[in-house]
């Protein structure tokens, strides 16, 4: 178990630049997850603290040790890759075994290290099959106990459940977590689904155009996103934003979209020059109905229900807006209805340069 | 590679290496081909200047442009060169035409496909070598039934040998040029029409395109580059290649069936001229390297034009 | 094939029958190779163009392998075809691994002096070699002819391995590495038992090649002792008094090793001769 510390590490393919300068620092223990677009270089950066790619410039230490000049092998870590990248020719027990061989471990301590993961994971029974013969979801399990019977300094994983359905991916979302309660190692995590960031990390790592955009708990950047692409890339629906102007008065800073007053901000908040803002708003905070704070009038355009809840979408002062309930409603389309929105659930963001104002 | 682990750890040093790495797995081929096949071709060169017999001891000397001089005045080599000609484009027109046809007929799945594509493509394993000797048989009147098939269908007046014919001989090597070629066209046309998404072909069906037109509009273009980068290379290589001339005429009779490339290795193995034969060589290269220069300008112009 | 019936079956018989010219085609010349060979020696000239022998034995073979000749040249074709082969496999595949797994400055050049060796007539470094390989003791050996083989077989060969490893997920590597494996142990113990088949298929075309070549054995082996069957075949075939029976014999003898490989190999065939597209 081992901290990582990542250190202004740069890495450019010829003329073009996937990480642009990167810090990073990864507790002891911590799951940390690199969630971000594809392309963003989360891949990259963990390819780089695997010592699969060499970085162009900057620092990588793991354990406290610097590892940048040192190839995969001596670096201490494993990796579950997207593809599982099981080896077609060695049955399941010679899979996770293989490492163990390399380091020349006696033949009888490697099968009970086998053994005991096999156990972990339910893969007893399959010791003999050829990874061709197993499902989705065992390779997996498969490509997991290879990376645990080397008892890690850290566990690195690349996508791991994008080739699984959606069910089994849930599941061994759940497994992944629960594993590492028990083991309590140091986990470096990429995925391109929030769902996964949220459900899964210790502290999310939102990366954008090879730049870390913010590092915090899942729920500090859900509430409080340092700017439009975390706001806008963590959730699900996705934030509504709008583009309004901002009008500082004597109550406070009163909000309007289209040249509807839409909500009224307290006077702290920083506004700009000209005005112009968008703002942000999470479609399950926004109340159909008359509440405490300001009505809005919007026209119904479209409700999808799931069941459990309905995302209704709006037209406000024609922008496009969602709103996602519990409520089961019946709304015609173009019937006027009325929001309740509260100042505490609006953020706003500067339209130029995508950063929160606050 | 196994040097790595004793190089202390966290230098700079492993990353040199690694850098190394590349060029450690691919010299010792690289080395072995420049110096059997680049350096020779240098040298080879070199010699088309020089007067280099092989049993004379006192040739060697340095003669200019001289073995060009006499290439320009020899007649036998302007008549191997149309005969590069003539078999060339007889050699890669016919085994197009007849790969085409069987990668269209093989395209689509029936009963038997698999064995009739097995024996089809057999004669591409047999040894050029092999090729030419059982042609050579073949067209023998002793032991071969062609000349007497010719003779029965009136299209020869006695069943003689074309291989003794200086009217006819190249045609005994190009027969079987195009049998023993034939399959490499329809393998690589087979594989590159199984490529082209069945889908296409059906969204054109529904869109009402006959049979006639389906070719035209989805096959042709879908085919067109593997069918020029083929027939292109193809025919330099037809050009390059000696064999079966070699083993079915000697070029001969009197050196009548000779083309550019057997007439080097004739010379070279007979005459035992080899600074004449490296001129011919040398002037060989200069008419591929036209050749490719003028396709070259030929996709460009086509390129700009569009 | 879509129509009335009456149009199909038009359709199919063509089709059946335009095939059924070009298996003939294709098989005629072997068939009257295999044909002759075994046709007694009493019966050959007076019965020369029958479709169907008359009477079979085996008698020419037997001339054939009786003759301590053929049985040299074929010991000598073996030896050159399969050092040949697991020679320029293993430089092959080294360097084919390079061209699939690393990017690295020099490749296109590399890259491109290999296919332009394969546009370059070869006849023209037959002089050269001539004269190289003559003061190093390179002529009438069979070390010179592995030599020239191995060099002219490695640029196709090249090709064809990258085309394999193309087709392994560089992950395997990744994973091994990760696991505590250098690269070339990752590439032993992973990769190669991966590849096996297309080394296999590479042997064969590598084995092939040098098994039909004739023109450098010509220049280069005068001697009978060092001799390629090719060789042998072609000088006895030019001797004064022809016999046709034995000469087919051993044609047919020729024809074993590359036909086994021929249907070892069928199903990479396709992928020989994209590779091949290349070569040219």
């Amino acid at each position: 178990m081992a901290s990582i510390d990542i250190k202004n590490v740069r890495k450019d393919f010829g003329p073009v630049s996937v990480l642009k300068g990167v810090d990073l620092a990864i507790a002891s223990g911590e799951f940390a997850v690199l969630v971000g677009p594809s392309g963003c270089g989360k891949s990259t950066l963990l390819r780089l603290i695997a010592g699969l790619e060499d970085a162009s410039s900057g620092e990588i230490h793991i354990g406290g040790r610097r590892v940048d000049d040192l190839p995969p092998r001596d670096r201490d870590i494993a990796m579950v890759f997207q593809s599982y990248a099981l080896y077609p020719h060695m049955n399941v027990r010679d899979n996770m075994g293989y490492s163990l061989r390399l380091k020349r471990t006696p033949q009888a301590r490697i099968a009970e290290i086998v053994g005991r993961a096999g156990a972990k994971l339910g893969l007893e029974a399959l010791g003999e099959r050829k990874p061709r013969e197993l499902s989705g979801g065992q390779r997996q399990r498969v490509a997991m106990g290879r990376a645990i019977v080397r008892n890690p300094k850290a566990f690195l994983f690349d996508e791991p459940l994008s080739n699984l359905d959606a069910r089994m991916r849930e599941q061994m979302r759940f497994e992944i977590r629960k594993l590492h309660r028990d083991l309590g190692a140091t986990s470096v995590y990429v995925t391109h689904d929030q769902i996964e960031a949220m459900t899964m990390a210790d502290r999310i790592v939102a990366m954008n155009a090879g730049i870390i955009q913010q590092v915090g708990t899942p729920l500090e950047l859900y509430d409080d996103p340092a700017n439009v692409f975390v706001a806008g890339f963590i959730g699900s629906p996705a934030m509504n934003f709008l583009t309004g102007e901002a009008r500082r008065g004597e109550t406070g800073v009163a909000l309007s979209v289209g040249g509807k007053a839409f909500c009224t901000l307290p006077q702290a908040v920083a506004v700009p020059e000209d005005g112009r803002v968008t703002i942000g708003i999470r479609p399950e905070r926004i109340r159909i109905g008359v509440g405490a704070g300001q009505a809005v009038e919007a026209a119904a355009d479209l409700v999808e229900t799931t069941g459990a809840a309905s995302v209704v979408h709006v037209d406000l002062a024609g922008q496009a807006m969602k709103i996602f309930t519990t409520e089961r409603l019946q709304l015609s389309q173009g019937q006027r209805i009325p929001l309740a929105i509260e100042a505490k659930d609006v953020c706003l963001f500067d339209p130029a340069g995508g950063g929160r104002l606050r | 590679m196994s040097a790595t682990v004793s190089l202390p750890t966290g230098s700079r040093a492993r990353r040199r290496l690694l850098m190394f790495e590349p060029y450690l797995y691919s010299a010792p081929a690289l080395l072995l081909v420049a110096a059997t096949t680049l350096i020779p071709i240098v040298i080879g060169i070199s010699y088309a200047f020089r007067n280099i017999m092989l049993l004379d001891p006192t040739s060697g000397d340095f003669v200019g442009l001289d073995n060009f001089r006499e290439l320009l005045r020899d007649a036998s080599f302007w008549n191997a060169l149309k005969n590069t000609v003539v078999w060339t484009a007889s050699c890669v027109g016919f085994q197009f035409l007849f790969g085409l046809i069987l990668a269209l007929m093989l395209n689509r799945p029936f009963p038997g496909r698999a064995l009739i594509q097995a024996t089809i493509f057999l004669p591409w394993a047999i040894p050029t070598f092999l090729v030419g000797m059982n042609w050579s048989w073949l067209l023998n009147p002793a032991i071969g039934p062609l000349p007497h098939w010719a003779y029965a269908l009136g299209l020869m007046n006695a069943p003689d040998n074309i291989l003794s014919d200086p009217d006819y001989a190249l045609w005994g090597p190009i027969f079987a040029g195009i049998w023993w070629g034939t399959p490499f066209f329809a393998i690589t046309l087979l594989a590159a029409l199984q490529s082209i998404p069945r889908e296409i072909y059906e969204a054109a069906e529904i869109d009402g395109a006959g049979g006639l037109e389906r070719f035209r509009s989805i096959t042709l273009p879908f085919l067109a580059p593997t069918m020029v980068i083929t027939v292109l290379l193809r025919t330099i290589w037809v050009a390059n290649s000696p064999e079966l001339i070699v083993v079915m005429t000697k070029g001969g009779p009197a050196d009548a069936s000779q083309i550019v490339a057997s007439y080097v290795f004739t010379q070279a193995y007979q005459g035992l001229n080899f600074g004449y034969a490296s001129a011919v060589a040398t002037a060989l290269v200069l008419l591929l390297l036209v050749y490719a220069f003028l396709l070259i300008a030929i996709r460009q112009t086509m390129l700009g034009r569009r | 094939m879509r129509g009335s019936p009456r149009v199909r079956l038009i359709k199919w018989s063509l089709h059946y029958g335009v095939l059924f010219l070009f298996v003939v085609a294709a098989l005629f010349p072997l068939y009257w190779l295999v044909k002759i060979s075994l046709t007694p020696n009493d019966s050959l000239y007076t019965h020369s163009i029958d479709l169907w022998p008359a009477t079979i034995s085996l008698e020419h073979y037997a001339t054939v392998i009786g003759n301590s000749d053929f049985l040299l040249f074929f010991r000598n074709s073996i030896i050159v075809s399969g050092v040949t082969a697991i020679a320029s496999t293993l430089l092959a595949a080294a360097a084919g691994y390079a061209f699939s797994r690393f990017v690295f400055r020099g490749r296109y050049w590399i890259v491109g002096v290999m296919l332009v060796t394969q546009m370059f007539p070869l006849v023209i470094v037959i002089t050269p070699i001539f004269s190289i390989f003559g003061p190093l003791g390179l002529t009438n050996s069979l070390t010179g002819l592995i030599i020239i083989y191995t060099a002219f077989n490695i640029p196709f060969a090249t090709f064809l391995m990258q085309s394999f490893f193309d087709g392994i997920p560089k992950e395997l590597e990744e994973a091994a590495m990760i696991d505590g494996a250098t690269r070339f142990k990752a590439l032993l113990q992973i990769i190669a038992p991966l590849t096996l088949p297309g080394i296999a298929a590479t042997m064969g075309f590598c084995f092939t090649g040098a098994w039909g070549e004739i023109l450098f054995a010509l220049l280069l082996n005068s001697a009978a002792s060092t001799s390629t069957f090719p060789v042998g075949l072609l000088l006895y075939s030019t001797r004064a008094t022809i016999e046709f029976g034995p000469m087919m014999a051993a044609g047919v003898l020729a024809l074993l090793p590359v036909c086994i490989f021929f249907f070892l190999i069928q199903r990479y065939l396709v992928q020989g001769l994209t590779a091949g597209a290349v070569k040219g």
